[in-house]
């Protein structure tokens, strides 16, 4: 019995690490340097019905212990995506998380009625948190009246479970989760970036073009793993834990505060290996700590 | 580690890598240290020393990532991704061409690894290199070993007052192909005068992962302005053809 594997809705995952969403493109370039069935899942780079360019340039900037991107969800859009993209992943033995993005509710039914019918895409994540769009993205995921009808309206088109990605930038983040649950969402992923915002010290103007940005990376973690704490003692659906992610130990303490798997996503961008290291060190690390398997991590710290 | 002004440095390193670098215009992204700075820095080669598998970056100490990386002493080691991108093409340059590299401050590194592989092949090479002040500069001596240099400052304080431009009407030169890298406002005054000609250039920009999957270095196709057809600096470039996409 194969001690990583984790079963979701939708997702039968043979370890509970992913590339998340925005960190991976298509999985073409990652592909080059590690065979890509060795992932427990992959979260695709968000998809809207046009194709996007995206914010202009520059679109990161560095923090301390973190980054600043405002990419603003550059993609090929829909049609290239169901006849380009995905049929390409179809060579790995790894389901796919297609994750959507749209800037009115007709737009994220448009793209999930047809992209939930893709073989090889075993779930959706509701991109309802990119800060980096000025319509639509985060305005669907800080109202949590919005979010709920949002999650009902995929629900209803979508032929695979719906993962509804909730944004850090609210107040409380209980409500958005419960929101989402009442809305028929399988299940949770959180968190995307927090936004902020980097000055230069010589001109006194932002860094990024877009002003603003999302914050990800090391500095996010603690914030990442407080809110999955608090989410997952609210709902019963299962979460997808995410932000800050380096090293085999952060997983271990997403999986405690109640993450049933976890996805890596700036960590990528320094070292294109990292998901395939902590898979290989994920065995260890249980026997380590005493467990057989990785369910037995999942929801450690709650009561 | 070398210092060759009080802001640039030259660093050469030993490793495998090198035997997988192909082409001059290639980068290197470092990882300087394990925490701090998180993300890994761009930075173009040199020089290169396949025989004995060593290879230099000349940087520039600028933000938090350059001046940890400006410490660095002999012995220690960096965890290095690469050899990256796209660079220079040498194609269709032998004997009897002329190639005339334009570089500007910072971008004027990896032209020195170009100029000596267009030297191996027998090219007539002509540098114009363009810097701040006499105290900016670096690497005059090893490029008129490999042909004819000509300096410019925008104080005046060595060769002529000015930037690379002023030389280019001083001298009227030009060459069967054109090699440029440097600041984005002598890359469009250069894309002006040598547009219809064979011309690539060398472009920077901030990245995340060097390798096409963040997105974060992009630039729009020229042929198509409004559209949504993009290249990428770190894989599709950084050397593009003058025209293929907007500067």
């Amino acid at each position: 019995m194969n001690r990583l594997h984790v079963q979701l809705p939708g997702l039968n995952l043979k370890n509970p690490i992913m590339p998340a969403s925005g960190c991976f493109g298509f999985g073409k370039e990652f592909a080059k340097l590690y065979d890509l069935s060795v992932l427990g899942g992959i979260m695709i780079k968000a998809t809207t019905v046009e194709p996007r360019f995206g914010n202009p340039t520059p679109r990161v900037a560095e923090t301390p212990s973190g980054m600043l991107n405002a990419i603003g969800l550059q993609n090929p859009g829909l049609t290239k995506v169901m006849e380009e993209e995905l049929p390409w992943l179809e060579q790995f033995d790894v389901p796919i998380i297609a994750n959507i993005a749209g800037s009115q509710m007709e737009d994220y039914v448009k793209v999930a009625k047809e992209i939930s019918q893709a073989p090889n895409v075993k779930a959706l994540e509701l991109n309802i948190s990119c800060p980096n769009v000025k319509q639509g993205g985060i305005m669907f995921g800080t109202n949590p009246d919005v979010a709920k009808e949002l999650t009902e309206k995929v629900k209803e088109v979508s032929s695979v479970p719906v993962y509804v990605k909730l944004s850090p930038n609210v107040t409380d983040i209980k409500l958005m989760a419960q929101a989402v649950e009442e809305g028929g969402a399988d299940g949770i992923t959180l968190i995307n970036t927090l936004l902020g915002m980097r000055l230069d010290v010589k001109t006194a103007k932002p860094i990024l073009k877009n002003n603003t940005g999302g914050l990800s990376g090391p500095a996010i973690k603690p914030i990442a793993i407080r809110m999955v704490y608090e989410v997952a003692q609210v709902v019963s659906i299962p979460i997808i834990g995410m932000g800050g992610i380096q090293k085999v130990d952060d997983v271990i303490e997403f999986l405690y505060a109640g993450a049933s798997a976890v996805a890596i996503g700036t960590a990528n961008f320094v070292d294109p290996f990292v998901c395939p290291t902590i898979i290989e060190q994920l065995p260890r690390k249980l026997d380590e700590l005493g467990f057989e398997n990785i369910q037995d991590c999942i929801g450690r710290s709650l009561n | 580690m070398e210092e060759l002004t009080s802001t640039i440095y030259a660093m050469t390193l030993k490793g495998s890598l090198v035997q997988e670098m192909k082409e001059p215009g290639q980068f290197v992204h470092i990882k300087v240290d394990e925490q701090t700075p998180l993300l890994r820095r761009p930075i173009s080669i040199a020089n290169i020393e396949k025989e004995r598998s060593e290879f230099t970056v000349i940087f520039r100490k600028e933000g938090v990532g350059t001046s940890e990386l400006s410490k660095k002493r002999v012995g220690e080691s960096l965890d290095i991704l690469g050899p990256l991108g796209n660079g220079f093409p040498l194609t269709g340059m032998h004997e009897g061409k002329t190639a005339l590299l334009i570089g500007g401050g910072v971008g004027i590194p990896p032209l020195y690894e170009l100029s000596k592989q267009l030297n191996n092949r027998g090219v007539n090479v002509i540098h114009v290199l363009g810097f701040q002040s006499k105290e900016h500069m670096f690497f005059i001596y090893e490029f008129t070993k490999l042909g004819p240099t000509f300096v410019s400052t925008a104080d005046g304080s060595k060769g002529t007052k000015g930037f690379v431009t002023d030389i280019l009407d001083q001298e009227q030169l030009n060459g069967d192909r054109i090699y440029s890298c440097g600041p984005t406002p002598m890359l469009k005054a250069l894309e002006d005068r040598f547009k219809d000609q064979d011309f690539y250039v060398s472009l920077e920009e901030r990245m995340a992962c060097g390798i096409g999957a963040c997105f974060a270095c992009v630039r729009k196709v020229k042929k198509q302005e409004c559209g949504h057809d993009y290249k990428k600096i770190c894989s599709d470039g950084p050397v593009f053809h003058i025209g293929e996409v907007i500067l």
